[in-house]
């Protein structure tokens, strides 16, 4: 088991809090809501230990089009990269709807 | 793209089983009426599987959800199988009790709440043995002193299935529901093969296993009350009619006389085989 | 079937406290109960003990099988009907109680609902007042203790090596998860829960008397006197409060061994009603 944490720089407010996904084989939780300063923060676990650069990619990837303010937890039971962002992708579309 | 029909009926169908639990809760509660208990963002997560270096789930599991029924207060305890299989740890363990312990102070009041537990579970969490095992002890206790008051409607729906000491929890209900993809037992087959050797049951023999504890066999030996689809509408119909109908006779596990009979005319060292056994223990008949 | 010898405690406990082995009137041989004076009134003392010629051949070690489970819920349930109406009697249960009992025929026949109607039964004397006590004088593992034992509204345990709880055996314990038996134990020592030694099971909070210096194999005269004085204890103190499992949650050690489990209740009912 990992723990990672990466910041981003933000723009916009997250008015609420949205929950994805659950900590099965190969896939992963997201909890996402409101940070407390004008930035994002991601706080990963993971039970897949030495990806830390692999994380790095897929969450820039992921903030070149998300730039809200969010706090946002990630639990993850070996997911691939595809999957991590498409949970990301449902948390960003949740907190649109 | 053409569709073949039975591709069409696939596509059509509304599983349940492929619901997560948060899901099923939603599902099963009457249209808009969910509102979690202790859910993710309350963090309540699992005090012992970081020292075993084991990631945990913001609900351990577990969901709790208040709502209605055609109208009535109800609460529905969801089990997610796909964390952990499902496992009763300390926190997936005392929401499903302290859920139950709930309902029953209301049921004192004068308040019932309809009760539902959507069980898919391997039983205890290993890396949490004794307070799992003492959770599912307090589910019991719970389930027990409720079902005085109102109906407990449990639904083994399928993935997992339901084993360990929450298969008494299953048949400790008022009112048991399973689907032809649902396996209930106390031993799962991985655990009966380790304990009892491959002589004893090949934990990889599919047919065997459901032969044995799959939910066709369980419901035509009386071991539950409704078999149905996998389909959302029809589990959540099915949930509904246990409660207008749960005035019937003692429940299953109060029945001691009744199984007492049948089990002691089995020949322990020939006992019938699956098919034969729903012949002697036929639902009419039976407990 | 291993060689390992069959434990005589729960037997040995039985006929310690009562003068007797038990009824033999009717099958199993598995599940012994007798009667005994305990504090002025009378006590009924329930324990399974192991059968080698048990006709179901995965419960003859000391397991809680079909046979056993129904018996302990035709026990339980003659006891609430003898004393209907009147003064319910306490019941102890003697626990040494390897596991339930794995098994094809115990699946096809249901040992589930077996289990459960022994749990059921018990449950409902404590309800109707019934003072029930669990002494622990062995092994108290699984679904065994689940059937036998866990709905106690006290529980009592000898501080003993031989005194072993846990959800599942060392061995399996060790192969579902994927460890060494020492790994195991290594665990134990730091994850309260893991462990199988009732000192480790005392600090969970669930124990409302861990009693000391009893030899659980050969107990003598001055033994037996401790553990009826605290059985008499533990029954006048189930009487006085309610008949459920609530010390489990309220006692001293429970505070810190059970935090998550208090916290959690104490969540829910904060949001059980719609604000």
């Amino acid at each position: 088991m990992e723990r990672l944490s990466f910041t981003y720089p933000a723009r916009q407010a997250v008015a609420r809090r949205v929950h994805v996904g659950v900590v099965g084989s190969g896939d992963l939780e997201v909890l996402l809501e409101p940070s407390n300063d004008a930035q994002a923060h991601v706080a990963v676990t993971t039970s897949v230990d030495g990806f830390g650069t692999v994380w790095q990619h897929v969450l820039d990837r992921f903030f070149t089009r998300f730039d809200a303010a969010a706090a946002i937890e990630i639990n993850d039971f070996g997911a691939t990269p595809g999957m991590v962002l498409l949970r990301l992708e449902q948390a960003a579309e949740a907190l649109r709807a | 793209m053409s569709t073949p029909p039975e591709r069409a009926r696939f596509l059509a169908r509304d599983s349940f089983i492929e619901l997560t639990a948060r899901e099923r809760a939603v599902r099963v509660l009457d249209a808009g009426s969910f509102r979690e208990l202790a859910g993710p963002f309350d963090r309540l997560t699992s005090p012992w599987l970081p020292l075993q270096d084991i990631v945990t789930q913001a609900d351990d599991g577990v969901v709790i959800a208040r709502g209605t029924l055609e109208g009535h207060a109800a609460v529905v305890a969801s089990i997610e199988g796909a964390y952990q299989g499902g496992s009763i740890g300390e926190v997936s363990g005392a929401k499903l009790a302290g859920a139950l312990e709930l309902a029953l102070r209301d049921a004192g009041r004068g308040r019932p709440v309809r009760p539902v537990l959507l069980l898919e579970t391997g039983g205890v969490r290993l890396q949490e043995a004794n307070l799992g095992l003492a959770a599912i002890a307090e589910v019991h206790a719970a389930i027990v002193a409720l079902r005085r008051h109102v109906p407990v409607v449990a639904v083994v729906a399928g993935a997992v299935g339901c084993f360990g000491g929450m298969s008494l929890a299953a048949a400790l209900a008022s009112h048991l529901i399973v689907t032809r993809q649902a396996r209930l037992g106390m031993n799962g087959p991985e655990v009966i093969e380790q304990e009892a050797g491959l002589a004893e049951l090949d934990a990889l023999d599919r047919a065997r296993i459901w032969s044995l504890m799959g939910g066709e066999q369980r419901y035509a030996t009386g071991f539950a009350d409704a078999l149905v689809e996998d389909d959302a509408a029809a589990i959540g119909a099915a949930v509904r009619s246990a409660f207008a109908s749960a005035a019937g006779g003692a429940p299953r596990s109060e029945r001691v006389a009744s199984l007492s009979a049948r089990l002691a005319a089995i020949d322990a060292a020939h006992p019938p085989e699956p098919a034969a056994l729903r012949a002697l223990w036929a639902r009419e008949t039976g407990a | 079937m291993s060689g390992a010898e069959l434990s005589r405690i729960g037997l040995t406990w039985l006929e310690a406290l009562t003068g007797s082995a038990g009824l033999l009137e009717e099958p199993p041989r598995t599940v012994r109960v007798a009667d005994a004076p305990l504090g002025g009134e009378n006590a009924r003392f329930i324990a399974v003990v192991p059968d080698a010629d048990n006709r179901f051949p995965r419960a003859r070690a000391g397991e809680v099988g079909l046979d056993e489970a129904l018996a302990l819920a035709r026990q339980v349930r003659r006891t609430l009907a003898e004393d209907a109406g009147g003064r319910p009697r306490p019941i102890v249960a003697l626990v040494d109680v390897t596991s339930q009992a794995y098994g094809v025929r115990e699946e096809l026949l249901g040992i589930h609902l077996a289990a459960a109607a022994a749990v059921d039964a018990y449950a409902s004397a404590r309800l109707a007042g019934h003072p029930l006590i669990a002494l622990l004088v062995g092994k108290a593992i699984s679904g065994g203790f689940l059937t036998h034992g866990y709905q106690a509204n006290r529980m009592l345990a000898l501080d003993s090596p031989g005194v072993q709880l846990h959800a599942m055996s060392k061995q399996s314990a060790a192969r579902v998860t994927r460890r060494t038996v020492e790994e195991l134990e290594r665990l134990g020592a730091r994850v309260a829960p893991m462990a199988y030694d009732v000192g480790s099971f005392a600090k969970l909070g669930l124990l409302d008397r861990l009693i000391g210096g009893v030899d659980a194999a050969h107990p003598t005269a001055a033994d037996l006197e401790r553990v009826r004085g605290e059985l008499i204890a533990a029954i006048a103190a189930a009487r006085a409060g309610p008949p459920d499992l609530a010390t489990r949650l309220t006692s001293p050690a429970a505070l810190q061994g059970r935090a998550a489990s208090i916290a959690v209740r104490r969540r829910l009912a904060e949001q059980w009603d719609a604000s």
